[in-house]
Parts: C-alpha cells; structure tokens; sequence
C-alpha cells in the first residue's frame, strides 16, 4: 500500500514524523481525510484528534492551534502545541480542565478571557479524549 | 603599605568571587548549549511556516490580510527581548543602545511610541527613562518554551490588530557564534518581506485563502518574535559564559599579583624583626 510521509512540528521542535497510509483530520470546515497523492492544500485546523493511520493500526495525536499543509508526498501538521497519545500527561489536563471550568464560572460571557476560557476548556478535553484512546 | 591581615582577606575574598564566577561560567556554559538546541529544533517550523506563509501570501495577491497592509504610522511599537539580569558583558547594553538611539532619532516625544519589553533589564532600562511600557514580560525561563511566552506574543499581534500601534520594530542580539552576538533590527509588523528561498507551491485553499490568512498571519508573526526570543537565550548564555570566563581569569591576575605583594610584606617583617633582633643585641653589648 502507497504511504505518505507526515511530520508534526511545534515551536518546541518536531513532535512527530513518520510514513503512513492515511492522515485523517478535523479542519475548520470539517472533518478531512488524506490519502497519498492528495492535491498541494492548506487548511487550519481545529483542536481536536489527528489520526494516523498504517495498517490497520491508529496512532492519535492531540493537536492545538494548527495548521495542516499537504503535499503530493508529504503532509505538515503545523501546530502550536502537539502530544502523541501515550506522551500525554493526564492529571495535568485534568487540572486544567478544572480550572477552566471555574473560570467559565466566574466569568460573564463575550469577556476576552471568557474566549480565552473556553479554548482552554477545549484543550484539555481534547488532550483528556486523545489520551483514553 | 598594606597590613599582612588587610591583604590575606582581599586574597581569601577575590578566591572566594572567582569560585562564584567560576559555577557561574559552568552553569552557563550548559544553559548555553541546551539553549542552542532549543533555537535548532525551532527550525523546521519556521522554515515550513515560512514557506507556507509565502506560497499563501505571495500565491493569492487577490487574498489581503490587515497584517499585511501599510497604513500611516501614528504610532511605533519596539519590541525589545533582553536578558533577565545582567552579568553577561555586554550584551544588555548593546541591545538597549541600538533601540534607544533608534528611537531618539526617529521620535520627538514620548507619546509618538510604545516599548513592549522581553526581559526585565529592557523593562527596568525604559521605565526609568519615563517611556510607555505597553507590555512586559519578566521571568523568562533560561529555556523558554513557547507556551510560555504565547500569551504576550498573542498580546502583541492583537494590539497591533486593534490599532494600538501602526508598525513593530523587533530588537534582539542574533547569536552569530559563542563568541558574537549581532544586534538585530527587524520591521515585523506589517509582514511586507516575507521571502523563501524555495519556489513558492500553489496550494488549494480550504476553506479560502483569506480564512488562512486568519490563521496564518497571527501564526507567523509569533512565531518569528518566539524564534527571535530563541537566538537571543542563545546568545544571552554565550555573552554570559565569556563574561564570567574572563571573570575567572581576571581574579586569578589579581590573585597572583596580591600573592607577590604578601610574600612580599611577609618577608619585610621578617627582615625587620631580624634588624631589630641584632640591634637589640648589638646594644647590650
């Protein structure tokens, strides 16, 4: 089976790299497969899950503030923050999803740090579901 | 002269400095090569945002983004990323000057700018000389990473975006090698160079080229002031490790030379005391 070549890469260095058979991503218009040969694109990403798939095996990796580029041969993940599943630490997102949680609480709506909230909350949720997989 | 006692304190004290400056030396000599590291695994980012960022920026000319419009300049901003403390030669002052000569020249009164200051020597520096601080952030790790630092980075952009201010100048010392630093002034704000050394791709845009703009743009802007933030710590620990080696080597110059001037008095005494002996006894007789 053909394979393409992915790399996760965050300020923080390269997270991730390797051949696979499909990339499957949540993009801010939708949900996004890519199998090799795929058109030259860019699309930012959602926080949420990247799937990677060889073999019948599925590798998640939590991704936020993204960026996906694709190549013929080759797709970029461009993120500014990136874990591989296994690497995620758990009672750290739970803290602070915890703490996002109260901000919410405490805070009145349309607030910029409401914004700021919430995109928290998102975070670690993503990193909490991607970790149970 | 000096008293035995007076000298042999300033030889134990001096010792004592050059030990200091000796784990400083250490310290920063690991800070140092950590640090580098830090600035070669940004790399691969950068360059790959860089050349998305041109292939989307320069492919789509129909596609405009406020980042990348020139409007007239009310107001200028000057980023300028120094060290936390000093000790470090001259690195902090090389840094400050070149900002604070720009903006003399360029500025008349104080409201025509901003400083927003990575670093607090840079925020101590300005605040002292009565200009606006916009933003600040002290405490930087000596390894930052970037979480740390994208709340004022995000900062930063969204000023920019709201208005605050019409142009950002960045100023920073690029780590050239162990030995040199480069001062650095470099237009950020609005993106007008965005060059690549690779052809550009022409790319889908999904959903359009403006909504990745969006993303994009913000994106990139932070990610130059986090990689200029980068090559600074690199430099930051190089000028430091030199400051503190030469340091070192300056107390122990003056170790030696205090050394010289002991023996030297130790050995006046002994004569005195010898004279004074045979005087003594010369008199008895």
């Amino acid at each position: 089976m053909k394979t393409i070549k992915v790399s996760v890469v965050t300020p923080d260095g390269p997270v991730y790299e390797s051949d696979v058979e499909m990339v499957s991503t949540k993009a801010l218009s939708g949900e996004l497969g890519i199998l090799p040969g795929h058109i030259p694109m860019v699309a930012p990403l959602q926080i949420g899950a990247v799937r990677l798939i060889t073999g019948g095996n599925t590798k998640y990796i939590a991704v936020s503030g993204g960026l996906l580029e694709v190549r013929p041969d080759q797709v970029s993940i461009l993120a500014e923050a990136a874990e591989v599943a296994d690497s995620i630490d758990v009672d750290r997102a739970l803290k602070a999803k915890e703490r996002a949680e109260q901000r919410l609480h405490a805070q009145k709506q349309e607030n910029i740090d409401y914004k700021r909230a919430e995109l928290a909350l998102q975070r670690a949720l993503n990193r909490i579901s991607v970790a149970g997989k | 002269m000096a008293s035995l006692r007076d000298i042999k304190n300033k030889i134990t004290s001096t010792k004592k400095m050059s030990q200091i400056t000796k784990a400083m030396e250490m310290v920063a000599a690991s800070n140092f090569s950590r640090a580098e590291g830090n600035a070669k695994a940004f790399v691969p980012y950068m360059e790959k945002i860089q050349e998305v960022t041109a292939s989307v920026a320069l492919g789509s000319s129909d596609a405009s983004h406020p980042m990348l419009v020139k409007r007239p300049v009310k107001k200028t901003a000057y980023l300028v990323i120094t060290a936390e403390r000093g000790l470090a030669g001259a690195f902090n002052s090389n840094v400050l000057r070149a900002a604070l000569q720009a903006i003399q020249k360029r500025h008349q009164s104080n409201d025509e700018f901003v400083i927003i200051a990575l670093g607090k020597v840079g925020r101590e520096f300005f605040r002292k000389r009565d200009m606006n601080i916009a933003l600040d952030l002290t405490s930087i790790a000596n390894q930052p990473t970037f979480n740390e630092v994208k709340d004022t980075v995000n900062k930063t952009i969204g000023m920019f975006a709201d208005g605050a201010f019409d142009e950002l100048y960045m100023y920073y010392n690029h780590f050239v090698s162990a030995i040199q630093n480069d001062v650095v002034e470099k237009k950020l704000l609005p993106l007008t160079d965005i060059a690549t050394s690779k052809k550009p791709m022409s790319y889908e845009f999904e959903p359009s080229a403006e909504e990745i703009l969006e993303v994009l743009l913000p994106q990139y802007a932070e990610s130059l002031i986090f990689g200029a933030l980068l090559d600074s710590k690199a430099g930051e620990h190089a000028a430091r490790m030199n400051a503190m080696r030469s340091a070192t080597d300056n107390a122990k110059e003056l170790i030696d030379s205090y050394s010289l001037l002991f023996n030297r008095a130790r050995q006046a005494a002994i004569t005195q005391e010898i004279t004074e002996i045979v005087g003594g006894a010369t008199a008895l007789e």
